[in-house]
């Protein structure tokens, strides 16, 4: 079966949050140099929760979609439910199934928000 | 050469999987039943070690493996056998060349060259003894103008008397274009005799006949499975007065002549650089994929492979017009079967699998060659490549496959 549902087309041409927040307290940058893939994230945080969130990248479909849609998912989330997602949290909300090649691109995002969150707790 | 349907039926792959669309065989070529073949009869009728038994099935396994030696000598046009070394690959070729040679001559304020062209196979290993042996590491561009070939000038120019090695490929995992290896070679010459010439023949040694003498480098390298061969066997090929100098890259059996508790006399050229029980199967299977592509005529395969993509490359200009970038030259006459491309702002992993779900596999990324996507601008390609059993067919069924694509992705990015 194709990966490419509907719903992650949707968000590979119209992807949620596609801007880094004005004046974003905490950003990262992760990269998957074997596909040239990029994410920038930015947010802000208030009372634990995440307040404001976006992200600008470039990469293939998946990795798009998905941090289009973990991003969304993020917002007005409480930090620590948030750092226990996972692989298969992943592939649940993609509603897909992926080869290991591929299953990097859709953990780009989760590696980006995963290590912001890490930075946080600091 | 024969006909294509014929050649296709040489590779039992098309009869397990008749739909089969194998647009990837840069990477790794499919196997003739030949192949199969010898390297079944070795494991089932005479799986002796080489070199050492004085029985008959490792007398047979050893004039077998030799007798693959002395076929990849003739394939080559070298003149001695004991100049053909049998490696893993091509890597490891170069690795060997890097270790047991480069490390030993060059040194610090001394240059290596190489191009910008290179799989990463020959270009990390230079890179890493120039960084540690404190050498200058040049790398020469490739331009539009020349058709994406080196131009032995533009090498010429930078190859001073502290140039100690030159890597270069002959054919362009990426570019499929065939540099002018004998004018580039004569070239380094004149601007410095004493300048050691590798030669990556990965992509050459399964589409163009290779003549060591004539080219006149002094090492060149390629592999067995892109050429219808085992993967796990190379070869190296070697002047016998350099390779008689070099330091051995791997100690233990088959290397030595004699060990004693305080010293150990080296074995000779070529054994000395073939340490531990060799890929004897695979040895035996290359000379088979030899005997194979020979009887096919590689000029012969070289015209229907240059036809082929020339096909490919208009009928995917008539089919989508400026949606598609092609990488290197579109109308050289010294092309190979390699088209890689990119097709509007897909991502090629996108296209890739979408291409796979459609039954054609080609290859997407950066093929093993960071260095030129970088210096072209891009971070991934698209890479169809066609050889000796790949048909027009197959070119429709990638255009038709590259229609779903957009289908899919239709929409303003």
């Amino acid at each position: 079966m194709s990966i490419y549902k509907d719903i992650i087309l949707d968000h590979y041409r119209n992807p949620r949050h596609n801007d880094l927040p004005n004046n974003s307290k905490f950003t990262i940058n992760v990269d998957n140099p074997l596909c040239g893939d990029i994410i920038t994230l930015g947010l802000n945080i208030k009372n634990n929760r995440i307040k404001d969130i976006g992200f600008v990248g470039k990469g293939c479909a998946i990795s798009i979609a998905s941090a289009s849609m973990l991003y969304d998912y993020a917002l007005d989330k409480n930090i620590s439910d948030l750092q226990k997602l996972d692989s298969s949290f992943m592939l649940n909300m993609l509603g897909i199934e992926l080869t290991p090649n591929r299953l990097k691109c859709a953990l780009l995002s989760l590696e980006a928000l995963t290590k912001i969150l890490c930075q946080i707790k600091i | 050469m024969k006909d294509i349907q014929s050649i296709r039926k040489d590779f039992p792959i098309f009869s397990h999987d008749p739909s089969l669309v194998y647009l990837d065989s840069t990477a790794t070529s499919l196997k003739p039943q030949c192949v199969i073949d010898a390297l079944t009869e070795y494991y089932a009728r005479y799986s002796a070690n080489v070199h050492r038994g004085i029985y008959d099935m490792s007398e047979k396994a050893t004039l077998e493996y030799e007798s693959a030696r002395e076929r990849v000598k003739d394939f080559i046009n070298a003149q001695y056998s004991e100049e053909v070394i049998f490696v893993r690959n091509t890597t490891e070729a170069m690795n060997l060349i890097a270790y047991a040679l480069g490390r030993k001559i060059v040194s610090e304020g001394d240059e290596i060259v190489t191009t910008i062209a290179e799989h990463h196979s020959n270009f990390v290993p230079w890179q890493q003894l120039a960084f540690e042996n404190g050498a200058i590491f040049k790398v020469i561009q490739v331009m539009p103008e020349y058709d994406y070939k080196l131009h032995p000038e533009h090498i010429s120019q930078v190859i001073t008397r502290k140039t100690k090695m030159v890597a270069l490929t002959y054919i362009s995992n990426v570019l499929g274009v065939i540099n002018p290896v004998r004018d580039i070679t004569k070239a380094i010459r004149r601007a410095n005799p004493e300048t050691i010439i590798i030669l990556d023949a990965a992509q050459a040694s399964p589409h163009i006949q290779l003549d060591v003498q004539h080219l006149g480098v002094d090492f060149i390298a390629f592999s067995g499975h892109k050429m219808c061969g085992p993967t796990g066997i190379g070869v190296l090929w070697g002047r016998k007065e350099l390779l008689k100098k070099m330091n051995p890259f791997m100690f233990g059996g088959n290397m030595i002549k004699k060990v004693s508790l305080n010293f150990t006399t080296y074995n000779d050229v070529p054994y000395l650089f073939e340490a531990g029980t060799p890929h004897i199967a695979g040895a035996i299977g290359l000379k088979a994929a030899i005997q194979y592509l020979e009887t096919l005529n590689l000029k012969e395969i070289e015209l229907y492979e240059y036809q082929l993509a020339k096909y490919a490359i208009n009928e995917l200009k008539k089919a989508f017009g400026d949606k598609i970038r092609f990488i290197g030259p579109t109308n050289s006459p010294n092309k190979i079967g390699i088209c890689a491309f990119t097709f509007l702002d897909y991502h090629p992993h996108d296209v890739a699998q979408i291409l796979s779900d459609e039954g054609v596999s080609v290859r997407a990324g950066h093929h093993c060659a960071m260095p030129l996507h970088e210096s072209l601008g891009l971070e991934a390609s698209i890479r169809a490549s066609f050889y000796i059993y790949n048909t027009e067919e197959d070119v429709e069924k990638l255009i038709k496959s590259l229609k779903k694509v957009e289908q899919i992705f239709h929409v303003n990015l």
